[in-house]
């Protein structure tokens, strides 16, 4: 196996997704663009028997996973993880981390995930569909996304059967992911639309050109930290590219409506804006307890308190990283122990002041 | 009687016709005032992609579909993975590749309805899957089945057959 990862190297370092890099890196937290593929001579995950299940992992571990053989796709160092072996706390830590969704660390029997060094690419067996691929990169750069997941996708199409119509393309589970596959999704940080309380009417305009709208973590989640990920609702009827420029051309927009409603804060209520900011940040490095919808909250004020040079000795990148590790799975990871809420939040309280502190002192590490 | 929308009492009763000529659906509606002016004043329903598969499901079965025939619709079945159309519309999940050939009439309407379109435009792959295939997912649910009838002789015939496909591709 290509692993030279282990899995609990992961706990103290972040993805390079977060490190805040890539174009508009102050509204864009990330691009990810994910792809679904399906076996031909398997049943779709709902019929399939746990023998089908099993072999279907035991498929990609022998044509795909095994010997490095995803280097030949260029994915450099990974590591297989069986999801289905893990413990709760484990599974919900991938989660938090983006690089499993919610329905597969839900799941029994048979499925794992493999994920590369820089979390910037995992691909999911047995999730909705046998396989999910997903490339995640910091700031809009779908793009450099969609040339490096095309790639990958190629070297799996030389080894596997895909199910795929000449009239449907790639055929999937769900009807509403048939076609292409693709979901285009752009993580966008929008603090000062939701303060002037814009952000409904940006909503519904992005519905009409069916783009959905959803939280941090994907379907069904709330929008904590203000973060939103916009994505295509349609699959077919639409080259990749096509579906790529939908998104990005909305983007810019989004980028500048929020730009514009920061700029209306500071010229019409430069001190409430400040003060927001200053005691978001001051809670942050003081709570002796404090839950997670907290906060997300606050780090959201603390976020934009950077970008708008409010805030002088903290940088985006190590507020990126707490918003992840700040998570109830991640806290009790890095603590090594399972934690009830009440002590979560005094965990999270420690882990807080400790980073926010130690980064406010001069960025010393 | 109270209104369908609110818990205020309902001083609108409206018969709602739908479907074509042939298959009237009658509905009852009862609204309070605020509640039915909201209701005659709604836009004709534009024709856009459905973002939810549920309600797209739900809203193409329901109208211009007498019981009779919902249920010989909801009877078929998948060939290769057993799946009934009626497991389908509940779960809004399909069983195998081979249901989109399947159950293409149904799909068709509602493809068009969650994407607005019904072709493939994009990559594909360099080679193609044998159409023998999805045969195996049929064998292999076939051997299945002989095992548990206890029909070992028919599950062995069966497992050759997948295993000489399986060496094809």
């Amino acid at each position: 196996m290509g692993a030279t990862v282990k899995f609990d190297d992961l706990t103290e370092r972040c993805g390079e997704w977060l490190r805040g890099s890539g174009p508009e890196a102050d509204i864009v937290m990330s691009s990810r663009i994910r792809l679904a593929r399906n076996l031909a001579d398997f049943p779709f995950i709902r019929r399939c028997t746990l023998a089908d299940r099993q072999a279907i992992v035991k498929n990609f571990q022998q044509r795909i996973f095994k010997d490095g053989g995803l280097q030949q796709a260029g994915i450099d160092k990974y590591l297989v993880i069986d999801v289905d072996k893990l413990e709760r706390v484990d599974r919900q830590f991938l989660v938090e981390r983006q690089l499993i969704s919610r329905e597969l660390a839900e799941s029994e029997g048979a499925t794992c995930v493999a994920l590369n060094e820089t979390e910037t690419f995992s691909v999911m067996v047995n999730e909705e569909d046998h396989l999910r691929l997903q490339v995640m990169h910091s700031g809009l750069d779908l793009h450099n996304a969609w040339e490096r997941i095309n790639r990958i996708d190629d070297f799996l199409e030389s080894r596997l059967s895909y199910a795929f119509d000449d009239r449907l393309g790639y055929l999937t589970a769900c009807p509403t992911n048939v076609g292409t596959g693709m979901r285009v999704s752009v993580m966008l940080h929008l603090p000062a639309l939701v303060l002037t309380k814009q952000l409904e009417k940006v909503f519904r305009a992005l519905q009409k050109i069916s783009l959905a709208v959803r939280g941090l973590y994907g379907e069904g989640s709330q929008a904590s930290g203000h973060f939103y990920q916009i994505s295509n609702q349609i699959t077919l009827g639409r080259s990749e590219e096509e579906l790529i420029d939908q998104v990005a051309e909305v983007v810019p927009m989004l980028i500048e409506y929020e730009r514009k409603a920061r700029q209306f804060l500071v010229k019409e209520s430069q001190k409430d804006l400040h003060d927001r900011v200053s005691r978001a940040y001051a809670l942050l490095c003081g709570a002796q307890t404090i839950s997670s919808e907290e906060t997300m909250d606050l780090l959201s004020s603390v976020r934009m308190g950077i970008n708008l040079g409010l805030i002088h000795d903290l940088e985006i990148p190590v507020v990126n990283k707490l918003f992840i590790h700040t998570q109830p799975a991640h806290l009790q990871k890095i603590r090594g122990a399972a934690l009830d809420r009440a002590d979560r939040n005094i965990e999270r309280a420690v882990y807080l002041r400790q980073h926010l502190r130690q980064d406010g002192e001069g960025n010393k590490n | 009687m109270k209104c369908q929308h609110c818990e205020k009492p309902a001083t609108f009763h409206i018969t709602e016709i739908t479907g074509s000529e042939e298959e009237r659906e009658v509905q009852e509606v009862h609204l309070c005032e605020g509640c039915f002016r909201e209701y005659i004043n709604q836009p004709e329903e534009p024709v856009e992609p459905n973002a939810s598969l549920l309600g797209a499901l739900a809203q193409q079965f329901k109208i211009g579909k007498t019981a009779e025939k919902l249920a010989k619709l909801d009877a078929q079945t998948c060939p290769m993975c057993g799946i009934s159309f009626q497991e389908f519309r509940q779960i809004g999940r399909l069983g195998c590749p081979h249901d989109y050939e399947a159950f293409g009439a149904e799909l068709e309407p509602l493809l068009l309805n969650i994407h607005g379109a019904t072709e493939h435009k994009g990559k594909r792959p360099k080679r193609n899957a044998s159409r023998r295939q999805s045969e195996l997912l049929r064998l292999r649910r076939e051997m299945q089945e002989a095992i548990e009838k206890e029909d070992y002789e028919r599950a062995s015939e069966l497992r050759d057959e997948i295993r000489k496909i399986e060496a094809e591709t």
